[in-house]
């Protein structure tokens, strides 16, 4: 390798890496190259066999294509205008999406955001200025969106926009109210699970569950090896999943295709096998949990609806056949069985159909027949629970301590001083703006208590939003029925709006005014791999090394982007607050407070840090595992780091988070805020679904989307910014000179319609039509078909035109707004049904 | 002197595409003469993976294939090419000279693994140089082996006994193969567990339909007498014969004491789920 390259370290959302850059250009993106003395694998031992990591740092398919991504073809390069937007004269609101779009100045663009900001300040104060951040463009706590963004918008007083859970919405709506952990959002503690696993589990049910997709979010590809490990070991898998996923590919495991939405049948009916062969954990369910008698009557038809959920009953529901479901319960309950859901622990599409509250509740309530918490048994994603030191803290990006406008290391805590209590909610934000006001429950993400979930929200309470900043990413591919958020930005309640990204994408095109934001790879900034904080507090279990890097400036900004931080401070000079946004630090000054503020700072100095690049965290000679509710199962107080347990450390530490401190076969939290809500009882009841197998819709559109989290990109990011992630053909498809976003189809299905693989397809219903290209596959069973969610690109035949077919592969326009219930404010996007037909002739 | 080669398991290949992305990373763009020019930065790929999906309804199997130059004993593409443009470095690596090979597409016609792509522009046939430029600057593993999770993607030195590779070649034997050895260009690339076909199915007893049977001998033979085999149904009733002789005729019986037998004879050229074997009384 040239002497003249330079080798600079820095973080993404899929892990640490080593940035080679020669003449001011990035010629490499390597795994962060970690000196060998600095790596000290932990080892598991396991049945006379010894596990230990390789030397090596995994990171996400994605990130290999880092140096793709920062030369996109899709950068943001100047700041632009839209050419028939006149703050002083016609706004044309109804033309965004349509219009193209002039180069500005810096100096013309923080003029005309800022005036319009002062000007919307004056005449209706800051509530009348929303903005909305996509998660994950870039990693780095100082540049982060908890941070700039939050400090600034707040600042402003701004209306802020919950977010909905939308990766884990079943278990944040329901499976809190039978096991607590609301402070992880309902997923349950992850800690020391691979060791259990190895050394206790015979068997693991994969459930809606694709852990070489989804990655632990953020984990990259550490705990690939792990499955290898559990592959090689003979540990049986068991895939529920109407998708042959590509992680039952990998481990050749048995497939179990329920019909989408059928899934909480199906447990419902392993339960019934339990109860009637007398095969559950009676002492487990007697002394840890509450209201087993309730549940049972239901299940076993005693209940009000007076229906046994019987293994026939389910087969029925789901297409497994009878036999499968009983043989499938006894194996279960005759074996150590891990229950294996979703990305963390706790995610995978079921989670997100219109009973998704109830699944989530039915697998808690399946491992708690079982003994939840006892060696072997657990739920586990397989992604999380490596041997890890989780005493030395460092700043994440979700804890006030990781975040400007929080952490103690400001002196002004400006995101905690913004005076609206005016709030909007991404699910039902399109709705709010269009007509002006809206009502919903909860408040987003509901970490701090259970009864967060319950309150009332009313829209507008001090003046309704006429800005909207959005930043990084785009709504259209991820969120439900999203041909509103284009009506939505055409609507003229919006009198301005900006996009502040680093690449294009599809929501990008609906600005008024367009910020070129720059990489991570182009300022400095500092992170740890994986380490989100919040409600997954020690996230870096999900690592075999736990890393954090001083991510340094590789290349300068493309064009003339800029860093986040800068662009706000210039938009706050402009409004003469720089001062109190920035109190005199450059980000960098940021940054090193945020290190000396760590447990790191005492090991190593900044200055070594900084030169250096990285610093791996070692786990301790004296290491003692702790698994996730084993201190539970033992009646001891709570003994993982699983720090955001507000019973930890309490007189009551060995309760869980539920009223009554055990697993709540029937809710008590349920029963005394919500008795008689029908969408949400308090014991978790089968409904047919309003758009499932079956329903009205169903008749007229026979086939059933899922819509799961990408392969090979992560959210919206790396789709369509990376030439070379669009070519991966299980990605995207060229044909014709455009790359297709691929539909996967049964053979009888597309023989019915007359497809062959290659085939450009509409999929349609009553909310929208989106072309894909055809994939024959038996990896999906007859009736469903299955195509991504997270389409970066929208790119409907006639520009910005809501109802014209998108060519991009926004699947997410044809799923439905409608929410699991009124007062559970979750998304159902795999509760969704819709129709194919060729497109081309 | 070393011998490198590059070994491929597939049954620990999960397609995450890492290796592809990091051959791109490594070439596209860059030079690294005298051993390869710039590879286009868009639509080339010195290594790419095939998907293989097999079998019907929930019996199927996808496996991942990679597939890259196969770095031959016997360069098939060197026939064709101008004195010099193909060789073969002491260390095995096949190497098409950017220089002297100008112009000659005959080499992109002339590989058998249709391995090597046609740089239009630069008028060049190129193809994966097993990262040589890095080892021969003391680095010791290539880029895509580097960043496979798995340890499916395995680099090193066949001379030296303790590399991964020579520990693999070891440790996995005679289920080693290389790809399509009949071409005759005798690859040193190496693979475990390339897909063959299998037979799978399913056993019910029509007495009691509400349950799996599990333990059931399943016997197979192929009709030729050239095999036969045995395993028992699991919890599911499921079994399996992989690793069958494509187009082969084969027999399955499954027996239960206290059912008559059921047999079937199938014709395995392609992976077959043969559906539900009934048992009854």
């Amino acid at each position: 390798m040239s002497t003249q390259e330079q080798v600079f370290t820095s973080m993404t959302n899929g892990g640490p890496i080593s940035v080679y850059v020669k003449d001011g250009k990035i010629v490499r993106v390597r795994p962060l190259q970690i000196e060998e003395n600095d790596y000290k694998p932990w080892v598991i031992e396991a049945d006379g066999k010894t596990y230990s990591p390789p030397k090596a740092v995994r990171v996400a398919p994605p990130v290999q294509a880092e140096r793709n991504r920062t030369d996109s073809y899709n950068r943001i390069l100047y700041p632009l205008k839209r050419v028939d937007f006149d703050p002083n004269g016609e706004r044309n609101p109804e033309n965004r999406g349509k219009s193209g779009y002039e180069r500005i100045s810096w100096d013309e663009a923080i003029t005309i955001v800022s005036n319009e900001m002062q000007r919307l300040i004056v005449n209706y104060g800051g509530a009348s200025i929303s903005g909305m951040t996509s998660s994950h463009h870039n990693w780095g706590i100082v540049g982060y969106k908890m941070g700039p963004f939050s400090r600034f918008m707040n600042m402003l007083h701004y209306t802020p926009v919950f977010d909905n859970p939308d990766s884990w919405e079943g278990w944040h709506w329901g499976a809190t109210h039978t096991y607590g952990y609301y402070w992880r959002l309902g997923m349950p503690e992850q800690f020391d699970l691979l060791e259990d696993a190895l050394k206790n589990t015979e068997m693991i049910v994969l459930w809606s569950n694709d852990p070489d997709s989804t990655r632990g979010t953020y984990s990259g590809q550490e705990s690939a090896i792990w499955r290898v490990w559990v592959k090689e070991k003979g540990i049986k898998t068991v895939f529920i999943d109407p998708f042959y996923n590509y992680t039952n590919a990998a481990m050749d495991g048995t497939w179990l295709p329920p019909r989408p939405g059928s899934d909480t049948a199906l447990a419902m009916a392993i339960a019934y096998t339990w109860i009637v062969e007398e095969t559950y954990d009676k002492e487990y369910v007697e002394a840890r949990t509450v209201g087993f008698d309730e549940f049972r009557d239901y299940i076993l038809g005693k209940g009000e609806d007076g229906l046994a959920k019987t293994p026939a009953w389910a087969a029925e529901k789901s297409g497994i056949a009878e036999r499968k479901i009983v043989s499938l319960a006894r194996e279960w309950a005759s074996k150590r069985t891990s229950l294996s859901c979703g990305s963390r622990g706790g995610e995978g599409g079921a989670c997100r159909t219109a009973d998704g509250m109830d699944w989530a509740r039915m697998m808690v309530l399946l491992q708690a027949m079982q003994g939840l918490g006892k060696p072997g048994i657990s739920i586990w994603g397989m992604t999380m629970g490596a041997p890890s030191d989780s005493d030395k803290w460092f700043p994440a990006y979700a804890e006030p301590q990781g975040m400007m406008g929080k952490a103690n290391i400001a002196q002004r805590k400006l995101s905690n001083e913004n005076k609206t209590k005016q709030r909007l909610f991404r699910l039902t934000l399109p709705e709010a703006i269009m007509r002006g006001e809206e009502e919903f429950y909860g408040e987003g993400f509901c970490g701090q208590s259970l009864e967060q979930q319950f309150t009332k929200q009313t829209y507008p309470i001090e003046a309704p939003v006429r800005m909207f900043y959005r930043y990084g990413g785009s709504f259209f591919g991820t969120m439900v029925d999203t041909s509103k958020w284009v009506k939505m930005y055409q609507c003229p309640n919006l009198e301005m709006v900006v996009a502040q990204d680093c690449w294009w994408s599809g929501e990008t095109k609906f600005a008024d005014i367009i910020l070129p934001a720059c990489t991570g790879l182009e300022r400095n900034d500092i992170g740890e791999w994986a380490a989100c904080g919040g409600y997954t507090t020690n996230a870096h279990i999900g690592n075999n090394y736990r890393v954090i890097a001083r991510q340094q400036k590789c290349v300068e900004p493309a064009g003339e982007s800029k860093s986040d931080y800068e662009i706000f401070t210039l938009l706050a000079d402009r409004l003469g607050k720089k001062e109190l946004f920035t109190e005199g630090n450059t980000e960098d000054d940021w940054a090193k407070l945020f290190f000396e503020s760590s447990d790191i700072a005492k090991d190593v100095s900044w200055e070594e840090f900084n030169k250096k690049g990285y610093h791996v965290v070692p786990v301790p000679d004296n290491y003692k595992p702790t698994p996730s509710m084993r201190w539970f199962v033992e009646g001891r107080p709570c003994d993982t780091p699983d720090t955001g347990n507000p019973k930890r450390g309490t007189e009551k530490a060995h309760e869980l988070g539920t009223y009554s401190g055990k697993i709540e076969f029937s809710s008590v939290s349920l029963r005394e805020n919500t008795p008689d809500d029908p969408e949400r009882p308090v014991i978790p009841h089968y409904r047919e679904s309003w758009e499932g197998y079956g329903s009205e819709p169903h008749k007229r559109f026979p086939l059933q989307l899922i819509s799961p989290h990408p392969r090979f990109s992560f959210h919206t990011h790396y789709d369509n910014h990376c030439t070379w992630i669009n070519e991966i053909p299980l990605h995207r498809v060229e044909k014709n000179g455009y790359r297709w976003w691929p539909v996967r189809i049964n053979p009888e299905d597309a023989r019915e319609r007359n497809l062959q693989t290659g085939d450009i397809v509409e999929l349609y219903n009553d909310r929208g039509s989106v072309l894909c290209i055809t994939q024959v596959t038996e990896r999906v069973p007859a009736g469903t078909i299955h195509s991504y969610a997270s389409s970066a690109k929208y790119d409907p035949v006639v520009p910005g035109k809501a109802d014209s077919p998108d060519k991009a592969g926004c699947v997410n326009i044809l799923t439905p707004s409608k929410m699991m219930g009124r007062m559970v404010p979750g998304m159902t996007p795999n509760s969704c049904v819709c129709e194919i037909r060729k497109w081309e002739a | 002197m070393a011998r490198y080669a590059l070994a491929f398991d597939i049954e620990k290949c999960t397609g995450c595409y890492s290796c592809v992305l990091a051959c791109k990373d490594e070439y596209a763009g860059n030079d690294h003469l005298p051993l390869s020019a710039a590879q286009p930065y868009s639509e080339h790929n010195w290594l790419t993976i095939k998907e293989v999906e097999q079998g019907q309804g929930t019996k199927i199997k996808v496996d991942y294939v990679p597939m890259t130059c196969q770095h031959c004993e016997n360069p098939l593409c060197a026939t064709v090419a101008p004195e010099g443009a193909v060789y073969t470095r002491a260390d095995g690596i096949v190497i098409i000279d950017p220089d002297k090979s100008k112009g000659c597409k005959e080499i992109v016609e002339a590989c058998p693994y249709r391995v090597v792509s046609w740089n239009e522009e630069a008028q060049l046939a190129q193809k994966c140089t097993m990262c040589a430029h890095m080892l021969d600057n003391g680095e010791t593993t290539t880029r895509c082996a580097e960043c496979c999770p798995t340890g499916a993607l395995i680099f090193g030195d066949l001379d030296d006994p303790n590399s991964e590779i020579s520990k693999f070649m070891t440790e996995k034997g005679d289920r080693v193969e290389a790809y399509k050895p009949e071409l005759g260009a005798r690859p040193v690339v190496r693979y475990l567990g390339l897909p063959k076909v299998f037979i799978a199915g399913e056993v019910v007893c029509a007495d009691t339909p509400a349950e799996c049977p599990g333990g059931v001998k399943v016997r197979i033979a192929a009709l030729d007498g050239s095999m036969s085999a045995e395993t028992t149904t699991d919890f599911l009733g499921d079994f399996e014969f992989k690793n069958l002789e494509c187009n082969q005729q084969y027999r399955v019986t499954a027996e239960l004491q206290g059912y008559a037998p059921v047999e079937l004879v199938v014709r395995a050229n392609a992976s077959k789920n043969i559906g539900e074997l009934v048992l009854t009384k």
